[in-house]
């Protein structure tokens, strides 16, 4: 029996207004090389000077994944020629990164999981590379950008349980605000180590290292196919080699890349361009104030103060955005318990969100009117569920209130029973069959006839009264 | 004033006179092209010299350096104008951008020559032949070095061609062509002046300093370009003083130590017998002299070139064909293997030899295995030196050594043998590891007709105790004002 080891290093562009080292805009999808300056194309003579918002940044992270921050910290050139990179060294950090020795803990069938974080470092980002008619071209407008890496310790034990630390990585540091961490985008990338020992062993087998993982399936797809063709190996007795793999998404397989007789010497050294900082007790407790509520702390509290479920308040606050969108319509909903609310976020709203390729803070759907709605159909009875849900998917596309879509729309329930006596009266007449099949004691035949006069009223009527009305009338008064 | 001898005064000087309106900008400058294209052929205190490209002709405004023409090595970033660090690899490298010193000097209403001054390739050497575009020579003669690296700015400023002018100091780059060429030169601690525009040989070393006349000249200079820099982390953010107010002050009291392990084997003895004279010329203005010792000065050149070279190999990995100056390819290779043959080609057939061995010293001193032993340690003895001269200082304002421990060399002498090169800066490189100023003034000729420099070290931030000294000793003797024939 086999178990997978696996540690990612994920790198997160983080969001700065200026680039790391350089007065440089980081915003993205301009013209290419116009956000650029001597500094960040590495100009003779250019020297670096820290944008301290990062350094913030990245302490925040730091203490966000219970790392201890370093008050000491430094600097360090990593040497390698690429076109992409402009020095052809990166300012990055070595032996004192900013913060070191944290963890974060994952939810796993059974409960909860520590995965231990080894070190987070500030570093720049390179720009970056389009091929394009056998010519290779270059954008610096990324390079310099603050990128943090977030190297974690082999404590991951399967493709499911690295896929939810990213998502819960991912989570934490949107809710710091220093980060989109969208991998389209490349603001958040990762790159996977894995090895394969038997289950109990505590020596760790030989390892290859993923990269091209453009989203957090890849990284589970990937992980899930490098540690079958690991197993693969070892059970037919083959050597692993310690390898570099590159996840191709088309083949569904990880090719090689290089081998570790290739492994780079990257010739560290302190960058001498940059004096060591000294982050003081005073500005780590200052940073630490200014920590957000986070994700989890989040999850349990809509579990606390709106009757929420763990899975229920998991889903609502995995994305910052939709939590507090979440939070505003919870807020002035009448009742204590808002899971009724909750369930129309998760439900239609998200479905109809997602249609639209969105999340649900950006449907523009006030408040008010998304809880009138629920009033409408849950508490009032006026429309139908089914109805609501179109009313809903109406209020995304053109922001009317829901009163006036069901007006034009004529869609309000019918409840009141005189007005549906006649479409029951037809539709008894005209189902004798299934009449007789109720009398008779084939209670479903109900459901049957009720869905009859829910088609004869265009689904108006209120399902319930309707079913009243029929049950009394079949009785045999 | 005559105007055809501009070239020769000094910025005091000509400031006053243009500030009364006797003579203008133009005419320095003419007078200065005059008389460099009488001698530029023989010196070649410039590369590609056609003129020296006095672009601005600043207004008749009272700024303090307005109309004084400024020289500048090949290393220090002129916005437009060809900064090629005497490299192929940099062949006509225009920056987009003036080094902050520039940018202060321009405000101080200098005017920058756009014509460099020569160097050795990347401030790579001692004597300035690592030129890609061929030696200077001495004006006192011409057979010889000018010193090095920033020979150019020292010939230029001796042959009168330049007015003052910029060079750059790793260990010894300033101080030791000055001295070889009759001038003065101040390296200024480490962090007084800001490196932003100054192409990068080993950044926790280079310091840029001015070349000038006399002593008055160098305090003025250091008015303009000292200074923090919010593009240069490591500058300091200490004030600067009116450094021109140390000259004249009294210099009876101040207690210079003479350290032994500089007058040993390997100094010329009439250089030795030189610098004797001249601490005797400082007891005989009240000086207190007394004799220390500095006992790591041994190590001074082997971790100063561990180091150096180190920190090189990482700033020059920058040259590799892809934005700017030179880019050799190999066409023939497949899509692969381009971008490498691109890398191979350009930095083999950019670099001179020096710079290759400096690149390949320090690759190899960084290196997986061998960091520890050669970067690491070198580090550490670093903080050795540097304690040294801090335990001095606890007692002592100022340390005099000879600058050089020979006068010029002949061109060709040396540079089939590096190991020789290197040591013509023993004295020079600590003042770089321990990031303290230091100064380099005349006190003398050989019999030959070489001048022998002076060097006064400082603790850290006090150039001022630097300049008050040399001053001093300058006004009492008459070697500033000896010129070279030609």
């Amino acid at each position: 029996m086999y178990e997978a080891v696996i540690g990612l290093e994920v790198h997160v562009q983080l969001k700065t207004k200026a680039k790391v080292f350089c007065a440089c805009s980081t915003e993205f999808g301009q013209e290419p090389n116009t956000q650029t300056c001597p500094v960040c194309l590495g100009f003779p003579g250019a020297l670096p000077v820290l944008n301290f918002t990062a350094l913030e940044y990245a302490v925040k992270v730091g203490l966000a994944l219970n790392c201890s921050v370093q008050e000491f910290t430094k600097f360090d050139r990593k040497h390698y020629y690429y076109p992409d990179l402009p020095k052809n060294f990166q300012i990055s950090q070595y032996d004192l990164p900013v913060a070191k020795e944290g963890y974060l803990d994952i939810e796993v069938g059974s409960g909860q999981k520590r995965i231990r974080i080894r070190r987070v470092h500030l570093e720049e980002d390179a720009g970056k590379l389009i091929h394009r008619d056998n010519i290779s071209l270059v954008d610096y407008n990324r390079a310099g950008q603050p990128l943090l890496e977030i190297v974690s310790e082999p404590d991951i034990r399967s493709p499911q349980e690295a896929y939810e630390y990213l998502v819960d990585l991912k989570s934490i540091i949107q809710y710091l605000g220093v980060s989109d961490c969208d991998m389209e985008k490349g603001t958040l990338r990762c790159d996977a180590n894995i090895s394969i020992r038997h289950k109990g062993a505590s020596v760790l087998g030989t390892k290859s290292e993923l990269k091209n993982l453009n989203s957090f399936k890849a990284v589970k797809d990937s992980l899930e196919y490098e540690a079958q063709r690991q197993q693969g190996l070892a059970e037919s007795g083959r050597e692993i080699i310690q390898e570099t793999r590159l996840w191709d998404e088309k083949s569904s397989r990880t090719l090689v890349m290089r081998s570790k007789e290739e492994a780079k010497d990257y010739r560290y050294f302190p960058e001498p361009d940059l004096p060591p900082f000294i982050i003081s007790r005073e500005k780590i407790a200052q940073i630490r104030q200014g920590i957000p509520e986070l994700p989890k702390e989040r999850r349990s509290r809509f579990q606390k103060e709106y009757g929420l479920s763990q899975y229920d308040s998991g889903i609502l606050v995995s994305l910052k955005n939709n939590a507090e969108y979440a939070e505003e319509r919870f807020r002035i909903w009448p009742d204590k318990n808002k899971k009724l609310v909750a369930n129309w976020l998760i439900g239609p709203l998200t479905a109809i969100a997602a249609q639209r390729n969105q999340e649900i803070f950006q449907l523009e759907i006030s408040p008010e009117d998304f809880l009138e709605l629920i009033e409408l159909v849950e508490k009032k009875q006026a429309i139908s569920n089914l109805n609501g849900k179109a009313v809903l998917e109406e209020m995304a596309k053109t922001g009317k209130p829901p009163s006036v879509i069901i007006q034009e729309k004529n869609l309000s329930q019918i409840s009141d029973a005189g007005s549906l006596e006649k479409d029951i009266d037809e539709v008894i007449a005209e189902n004798a069959s299934s009449v007789n099949d109720f009398k008779s004691g084939k209670t479903n035949a109900l459901m049957f006839l009720v869905g009859q006069v829910m088609k004869k009223t265009k689904g108006k009527a209120n399902p319930k009264v309707a079913q009243d009305i029929l049950k009394r009338r079949l009785s045999g008064e | 004033m005559p105007t055809s001898d501009l070239n020769t005064k000094t910025v005091v000087q000509l400031r006053s006179s243009l500030v009364s309106g006797d003579i203008r900008c133009s005419d320095i400058i003419t007078s200065l092209e005059e008389k460099a294209r009488r001698t530029e052929a023989e010196v070649k205190a410039y590369v590609r010299f056609d003129g020296l490209k006095a672009s601005i002709y600043a207004p008749q405004d009272d700024k303090p350096l307005s109309g004084i023409p400024v020289s500048v090595k090949d290393n220090i970033c002129t916005e437009g104008e060809n900064t090629e660090c005497c490299s192929k690899v940099l062949a006509g490298f225009q920056p987009p951008y003036d080094a902050t010193v520039i940018k202060k000097l321009r405000e101080a209403g200098a005017v920058i020559l756009g014509t460099k001054t020569n160097m050795d390739e990347f401030a790579f050497g001692s004597s300035t032949e690592n030129s890609c575009f061929g030696p200077s020579h001495n004006p006192w003669d011409l057979d010889r070095v000018v010193g090095g690296s920033s020979g150019g700015s020292a010939a230029a400023v001796a042959s009168d061609e330049a007015i003052i002018a910029l060079g750059s100091d790793t260990g010894g780059s300033i101080r030791q062509p000055a001295s070889f060429c009759g001038v003065v030169g101040l390296k200024p601690t480490y962090g007084r002046v800001s490196r932003y525009g100054l192409i990068a040989f080993a950044s926790s070393l280079d310091q840029i300093g001015p070349i000038t006349k006399d002593v008055g000249d160098c305090a003025l200079c250091m008015n303009f370009i000292s200074g923090r820099d919010p593009h240069d982390s490591t500058c300091a953010e200490i004030e600067v003083p009116d450094y021109t107010k140390s000259l004249g002050e009294d210099i009876k009291g101040v207690k210079a130590a003479i350290p032994k392990e500089y007058f040993v084997e390997g100094l010329d003895p009439q250089v030795k017998s030189i610098l004797y004279e001249a601490i005797n010329k400082l007891k005989g203005l009240g000086v207190d002299i007394a004799s220390v010792s500095l006992p790591h000065t041994e190590y001074a050149v082997p971790v100063y070139y561990i180091i150096a070279t180190a920190e090189a190999s990482s700033n020059l990995s920058r040259f590799d064909g892809v934005q700017y100056g030179l880019r050799a390819e190999d066409k023939e290779q497949g899509a692969g293997n381009r971008l490498v043959s691109m890398y191979k080609k350009t930095r083999g057939e950019g670099f001179g030899d020096e710079a290759k061995r400096r690149v390949l010293l320090g690759t190899f001193s960084l290196s997986h295995g061998y960091y520890d032993a050669y970067y690491l340690r070198a580090l550490k003895v670093r903080t050795l030196i540097k304690n040294d001269f801090g335990a001095v200082f606890g007692d002592y304002d100022c340390i005099i050594t000879p600058t050089s421990p020979s006068v010029a060399f002949r061109i060709g002498e040396k540079s089939n043998d590096p190991l020789k090169m290197y040591l013509s800066d023993i004295y020079t490189i600590s003042a770089n590891l321990a990031g303290i100023p230091a100064i380099s003034v005349p006190c003398g000729f050989t019999k030959e007709g070489l001048p022998v420099g002076l060097q006064i070290l400082a603790k850290p931030f006090d150039e001022s105790t630097l300049f008050k000294i040399a001053y001093a000793y300058e006004q009492s003797t008459p070697w500033h004002k000896m010129k070279a024939k030609i």
